[in-house]
């Protein structure tokens, strides 16, 4: 059989394969560089970035549970400044797409941030996040309301030179609700799901085992609560979406694009296996050989 | 830094609870005193690296030693190993200690509890080591320590040497050097830190926190600093990566 076709496309940017990082847990890819060539990647999604320095919350910031972890970084990031200079010059060097993780505690703080990416080559995308759990401000709150969720991203759509993903909490009782909002909005693909809300305690001490007392849950122990969500969303609107939560192999993969992931995004799982996303991009290749299917596209979405 | 899988050449419970193992890696010969390296256990459920410093290296044979103590479920499941069994590992990891900058002076290496075993390979790169350890009671490593210096000892109880911590120790024993090197307990670290100021001479100290990805990625590990770090522009530095020793004048202890 001949080469099947990898390729994807979101929003009118291709990517080589659906395969692409999960923000946050893979900073601006300068650590894992080390270990393989970020060109493999379809997208690098960078670690959220505010319109200035956040010190993030205190420590202990992340603890492990059963299959999976928690976290409370509370959005530490050198702010958009340095970023540009020091990160986006890093990623323009590899053949791969670099979509732009960005947070913000009000509206005005996330379209700093979208501005000053306005004209910087080489951004593909923005990804919105108005979905992490470990911020008082901003972030989550946005998320779990509908009509927040649609005015945020209608402000963010007006002023993005770049195509808009907005990232979506799993913190809501109606994930197609939320979904929809964003597509009224105007948004050109969403994301999902970012973590969990939850807690762990530390019995011997009698104490929160994280200094935040909650922190965002990920790894596989999210994994079926995801491919639920993603499937939900991928019903539910037109635009395309990018499935994470718990992706550690290509079948975990295989299994949200199925599910209806155009694409999707790995992250605890870097933290285990430096190489796992090049590995999981591999073995969805592998997977199409062995399925006689010439196109990664014939599996978004084909259960239903 | 690579992330490979070990073999284990011996492992042997020296102490109650504290282990030795003996590892076969690719990257011994890169370790300097006070790296770290990052354990995986094969039980897929528990998926953060456990991160043990490195107690001896051997480039030679290729092999490291880490000597480590029971903690929780994953330490507990490292002491089942035996040689010829294998293990996930990623290595080397961290700055270690100013060895080469004060490889002629008086170098007083301070460790206390699970904190000593890093002291001794910084004790195989230095002319002249000092040793100031605190026990709970029973000892471990003492012999190895023996060998390589002088040693001044403090347990809790009174069994052996001082009774009380490292610091009475050091004092009842008025050990003078030019500079500290300490890995152990945040009370120690922070007692050290003062009696360093005091004695105005410089202090290293090496950081523990819980981590995720060991290699700088998450912000999991953070420590204050006096400065702005270089990475994220606060006053936040990655103990796995710009640490874990710092200036103790460096951080917030
Ligand atoms: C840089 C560094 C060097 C270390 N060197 C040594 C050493 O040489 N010898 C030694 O005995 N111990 C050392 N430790 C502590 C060691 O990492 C923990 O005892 C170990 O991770 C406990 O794992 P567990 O599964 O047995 O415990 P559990 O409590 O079951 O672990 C649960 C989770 O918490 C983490 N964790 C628990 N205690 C600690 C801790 N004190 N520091 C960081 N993470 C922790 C574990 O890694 C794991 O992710 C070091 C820690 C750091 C940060
Ligand atoms: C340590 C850590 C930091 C994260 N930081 C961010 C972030 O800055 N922005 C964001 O949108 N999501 C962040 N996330 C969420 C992930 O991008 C992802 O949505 C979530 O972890 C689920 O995927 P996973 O199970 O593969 O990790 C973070 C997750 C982790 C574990
Ligand atoms: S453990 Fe991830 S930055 Fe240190």
């Amino acid at each position: 059989m001949t080469e099947p076709n990898m390729a994807v496309s979101i929003a009118g940017v291709t990517l080589k394969n659906p395969v692409m990082t999960a923000s946050g847990t893979f900073g601006s890819g300068m650590e894992y560089s080390e270990f393989f060539d970020l060109s493999k990647l379809g997208a690098v999604v960078t670690k959220g970035v505010a319109d200035v320095p956040w010190a993030g919350n205190p420590t202990p910031r992340v603890c492990e549970t059963a299959s999976g972890m928690l976290n409370a970084i509370g959005l530490q990031n050198p702010g958009i400044d340095v970023f540009c200079e020091r990160d986006l010059p890093f990623l323009r060097k590899y053949d791969t797409n670099i979509i732009v993780n960005v947070c913000g505690h009000s509206k005005e703080e996330y379209l700093r941030v979208v501005d000053r990416l306005a004209d910087e080559e080489g951004v593909a995308l923005l990804e919105i996040n108005i979905s992490c759990p470990n911020v008082k401000q901003g972030g989550i709150a946005f998320g779990t309301d509908p009509r927040a969720v649609e005015e945020i991203t209608r402000a963010v759509k007006a002023r993005a030179k770049q195509p808009i993903i907005m990232k979506l909490s799993p913190n809501v009782t109606d994930i197609k609700v939320m979904a929809k909002a964003a597509e009224a909005g105007g948004a050109d693909a969403i994301s999902l799901i970012n973590t969990l809300t939850g807690m762990k305690i530390d019995i011997e001490r009698g104490r929160f085992a994280l200094a935040n007392r909650t922190g965002g849950l990920s790894g596989p122990a999210i994994k079926p609560v995801a491919v639920r969500m993603v499937y939900e969303a991928s019903g539910a609107v037109s635009i395309p979406v990018i499935g994470m939560g718990g992706i550690t192999c290509a079948d975990d993969a295989i299994e949200f694009m199925m599910a209806g992931a155009r694409a999707v995004s790995v992250g605890t799982a870097n933290f285990r296996n430096p190489t796992v996303t090049v590995e999981i991009a591999e073995g969805i290749r592998d997977f199409l050989v062995r399925k006689n299917i010439p196109d990664v596209g014939e599996i978004i979405g084909c259960v239903r | 830094m690579v992330k490979e899988i070990a073999e284990v050449v011996y492992q042997s419970e020296i102490a109650t609870d504290i282990y030795s193992m003996l590892l076969k890696v690719t990257f011994a010969r890169d370790a300097v005193p006070g790296q770290f390296v990052s354990l995986y256990s094969a039980d897929g459920s528990r998926l953060l690296p456990r991160p043990i410093s490195i107690c001896e290296t051997d480039a030679g044979s290729g092999t490291i030693r880490l000597v480590y103590r029971i903690a929780g479920k994953g330490t507990k499941e490292f002491s089942g190993l035996e040689g010829g069994d294998r293990i996930e590992i990623l290595g080397p990891l961290g700055n270690g200690f100013p060895i080469d900058e004060y490889k002629d002076k008086r170098v007083l290496l301070v460790g206390g509890g699970i904190g000593i075993p890093p002291l001794l390979c910084c004790a195989d790169s230095l002319e002249e080591p000092v040793f100031a350890v605190g026990y709970r009671s029973e000892t471990y490593l003492l012999e190895d320590l023996k060998k390589r210096g002088e040693v001044h000892v403090a347990t809790e109880d009174g069994s052996l040497g001082t009774a009380g911590n490292v610091i009475d120790a050091i004092k009842a024993d008025s050990v003078k050097a030019d500079v500290i090197m300490s890995c152990g307990p945040m009370p120690m670290l922070r007692a050290l830190k003062a009696y360093a100021a005091e004695a105005g001479i410089p202090c290293y100290v090496s950081m523990e926190e819980r981590m995720a990805c060991g290699i700088g990625v998450c912000l999991g590990c953070v420590c204050g600093t006096e400065h702005v770090d270089e990475h994220s522009h606060v006053n936040n530095a990655r103990i796995c990566k710009d640490g874990p020793v710092f200036d103790a004048k460096e951080v917030t202890l």
